[in-house]
């Protein structure tokens, strides 16, 4: 095809711009922010490396991926060095170097920063800057995640963050300056971001002159610009699924239905009197219909799981056992558990109702649908579910967090970058309302899971890694805490012409490569 | 007339001071909090959510929150937004624009529009045009804004071509032509429902005010109609209307969420929901306290007016 040829012009050509449902408000990459925020800070700033869409690292600030094979971790995986690249620029043109790594990472220890997370971070000590390229830092202890944490830390300026009085609420959070393809031009708050091209980017590209990124809140009336061509790319959050049929005819649009790193699932407390036995578990799971709920919910295009990772994944276990649609079974596991219909045709076992409650966000028409299908096909076992769904701001506060659910419909993305350490959600001491530190709300406890876990994050040879994670996909998948149903599938549209979109499972919006995007003439 | 002023002043200092207090109470009643937006982040941990909650001071006893906002409200510090940091007058402020070219050019229309259909329909009382007005503005009152709005949308943008999809202008352009472009829609859809409300009042001010004495009097004494009807009845049918006027003085700067979700347009309603939504308590604190003020100075400013306008009425 013609268009594939089409190469990208020797000067910065042409503007992009992106319709997001969502506003993004977060200009300083180390504070708390969301997807829409990620969204922008990849084009303004680089982290040390990222990750392509392949789930390979790529030297970005640095230039090359510190690896116990080429010397840049120690053996035990406590001695890092990191060779940064020379000649890179800031945006306002003073020279990048190794005290703004070390300033980074300095500052999002600083007890009064508000940094999005720690994670990882906290064992950073010890950072000496051998040269302007090149830094080397102590880990207090072993932890393989941390590179892949490092590839979503994007590199803040110490010459100008460094002379804040306070840099939670420094001007520079709301006028970045980093060494991104994009430099920052304007902000109309409400409406829209202005980025222009970085003629001095130490990397290939930026092709376009200007991208901007216009805040779009109802999806409905994104659709419609897409359509009429005011936006060039739908971005987060995307195409609804009730409009894909309609989206892939519209003349000169690509719509893709690519990957995304979430996960849907039907999570449960395992402390609730029913759902901790696994034989219930296990029914419910042989009476979820889940072909009805992908084709005639989300028609067709998110992918059937029975895990926690995305199939992209390296770490992914393809060898699982596929969930089969088996209402007899489901009926057979429950009668030999010795739960017997009771009352109502709900079954009962030592006086215990075989009842619970069903939550997710309020208002997720899509979400709902497949709450009712649910709930009809367990009805069908003997299975009382009961619908309960409140605003996004309610259930996903203390409701969730606190483990006070019975059981939610929730899509997740537990994998840190390209990690696939979910410590944090599966680890017995990451229950919060048993006073852990985590997002394990299930209350799931399984030693030989802590076991695998600790092994997955201290092991630093990612070929060593492998088997560890795909024995712990295994067994969660049959401990099943949680019913894996689908992975999203994100759906977006670019117009047609617009090169180099790429969507990857690795990152949190699909524009972290508006550096490489171009018009083809 | 300085004493009812003052009066005045000191009733709306004490209404000030309850509208914050309820408006705190019932914002945290409502539960999630501003960092709930994060549970589900990738990468953010409940140990960096809880630092996170105390690093902003979400964890005070919320009497000690209260005070902290209402103190630096009475030096004029009304905080910053706990999402871009930005001070939540700037915030406000960067609003302001867009919400009242909106509203104004709405309101104008249907004012113009309203009145001018009222006074006829009076006048022409159970005439076709009187029917048909009436019929009309039912209508118009029923129809659901995000609906109409996006039948303008499809009709005029996706299908005829005529009208932009939404926004304010396009990127890159920004003369007044392609502002004005972009204004047409949401005006309209807008305006829709005014008008409806305006004629009706307008058609039931005036037909009392034709019946009145005085009228039949200035008819008997050979007056023109015109005359008549221009410089004595309306003039007297506009007098509620100036009450109107100054109630809608929120409204002016309130915006309208709906009509600004469906054109994208970047006005105050939309802030509303937005803040509210994130749970960004400094923005709708400080949102609530100005709208407030709005509603009283309109108030004041309606009666002052009317006082004016009206030699009968005297203010003490």
């Amino acid at each position: 095809m013609a268009q594939a040829a089409a190469k990208p012009p020797s000067k910065p050509t042409g503007q992009v711009i992106i319709g997001l449902s969502q506003e993004p408000t977060v200009f300083n990459p180390l504070m708390p922010h969301i997807e829409v925020d990620q969204g922008v800070h990849w084009n303004v700033f680089t982290p040390l490396w990222n990750v392509n869409a392949q789930g390979q690292f790529v030297p970005q600030l640095a230039t090359e991926v510190p690896t116990i094979g080429n010397g840049g971790i120690s053996e035990d995986g406590l001695e890092w060095r990191v060779k940064l690249r020379s000649g890179v620029v800031w945006h306002d043109g003073t020279p990048f170097s190794a005290d703004d790594v070390k300033f980074t990472l300095e500052l999002i220890n600083n007890p009064h920063f508000r940094a999005y997370t720690r994670n990882g971070h906290e064992q950073v000590t010890d950072i000496k800057v051998v040269s302007p390229t090149e830094i080397t830092w102590r880990m207090k202890k072993s932890y393989a995640p941390y590179a892949s944490i490092l590839s979503w830390t994007f590199i803040v300026p110490q010459h100008i963050l460094g002379k804040a009085d306070d840099p939670n609420t420094a001007p520079f959070n709301n006028a970045p300056v980093g060494t991104g393809p994009f430099k920052w031009s304007e902000r109309m708050p409400g409406d829209h971001i202005t980025l222009v091209a970085n003629e001095h980017f130490f990397g290939t590209g930026p092709y376009l002159e200007r991208v901007v990124f216009h805040y779009v809140p109802d999806l409905t009336a994104l659709f419609t610009q897409f359509q009429t061509g005011a936006v060039d790319y739908t971005g987060i959050q995307g195409i609804t699924a009730d409009h894909y049929n309609e989206a892939v005819k519209l003349p000169g649009r690509n719509v893709t239905a690519g990957p995304s790193g979430t996960c849907e699932s039907i999570t449960m407390n395992l402390t609730h009197p029913a759902l901790r036995d696994l034989a219930v578990r296990q029914a419910l799971y042989y009476a979820m219909d889940k072909k009805s709920i992908i084709d005639a919910i989300y028609y067709g295009l998110p992918k059937p799981t029975e895990t926690f990772l995305p199939s992209q994944s390296w770490a992914y276990n393809p060898d699982l056992p596929k969930q089969v649609y088996d209402v007899a079974k489901a009926k057979q596991i429950l009668d030999a558990a010795g739960w017997k219909p009771g009352a109502g045709g709900i079954r009962e076992k030592g006086g215990v109702k075989l009842s619970f409650i069903n939550s997710t966000t309020a208002g997720n028409h899509v979400r709902e649908q497949a709450q009712e299908l649910l709930q009809q096909s367990w009805k069908e076992i003997g299975a009382d579910m009961q619908i309960k769904n409140m605003p996004a701001a309610v259930i996903w506060g203390d409701y969730y967090n606190m483990s006070k659910y019975d059981s939610v419909m929730v899509g997740q993305n537990e994998m840190t970058g390209p990690d696939p350490d979910v410590t944090i959600y599966y680890s017995s001491k990451a229950t919060m309302a048993k006073g852990g530190s985590g997002q394990n709300t299930m209350e799931y406890d399984n030693p030989k899971v802590d076991e695998l876990l600790a092994q997955g994050a201290t092991t630093l040879e990612q070929s060593k890694r492998i088997p560890i994670y795909r024995e712990l996909q295994s067994v969660i998948r049959q401990d099943l805490p949680m019913l894996p149903i689908f992975q999203y599938a994100r759906i977006e549209g670019t117009k047609k012409g617009l090169m180099g979109y790429e969507p990857s499972v690795y990152v949190q919006a699909n524009s972290w490569n508006v550096g490489q995007w171009y018009w083809a003439t | 007339m300085s004493l009812y002023l003052l009066r005045r002043l000191g009733q709306s200092l004490i209404l000030l001071v309850l509208v914050s207090l309820i408006g705190f109470a019932l914002i945290h009643l409502a539960p999630g909090g501003p960092l709930a937006q994060f549970t589900l982040t990738p990468g953010m941990s409940s140990a960096d959510l809880a630092r996170i909650a105390h690093q902003m001071g979400l964890d005070r006893p919320l009497p000690v929150q209260y005070w902290e906002w209402f103190r630096r409200l009475l030096i004029g510090d009304w905080g910053l937004s706990y999402r871009d940091n930005q001070p939540v007058l700037a915030v406000i402020g960067s609003h302001v624009p867009a919400t009242l070219e909106l509203m104004i050019s709405s309101t104008l229309i249907a004012v113009l529009i309203g009145t001018w259909v009222g006074v006829l329909g009076a006048l022409r009382r159970y005439s076709i045009f009187d029917y048909l007005a009436t019929i009309g503005a039912m209508i118009a009152l029923s129809l659901p804004t995000f609906w109409f709005g996006l039948v303008v949308i499809y009709a005029f943008s996706v299908k005829l071509g005529w009208l932009p999809a939404g926004g304010m202008y396009t990127v890159g352009d920004g003369s007044l032509l392609d502002y004005a472009h972009h204004l047409i829609g949401p005006a309209m859809v807008l305006a829709l429902v005014t008008v409806a409300i305006w004629s009706r009042y307008m058609r039931s001010s005036m037909l009392e005010v034709t019946s009145q004495d005085f009228v039949r009097t200035a008819t008997a004494k050979g007056l023109p109609r015109r005359v008549v009807i221009i410089r004595h009845a309306l003039r007297n049918a506009l007098l509620p209307m100036i009450t109107l006027m100054g109630l809608q003085l929120p409204t002016l700067l309130g915006g309208a969420l709906v009509t600004e979700t469906i054109f994208t347009w970047p006005g105050m309603g939309r802030l509303f929901l937005d803040s509210i939504g994130y749970r960004d308590y400094p923005v709708v604190m400080g949102l609530l306290m100005f709208t407030a003020l709005l509603v009283l100075i309109g108030n004041l400013t309606a009666d002052m007016l009317y006082a004016l306008y009206d030699p009968r009425i005297r203010l003490d």
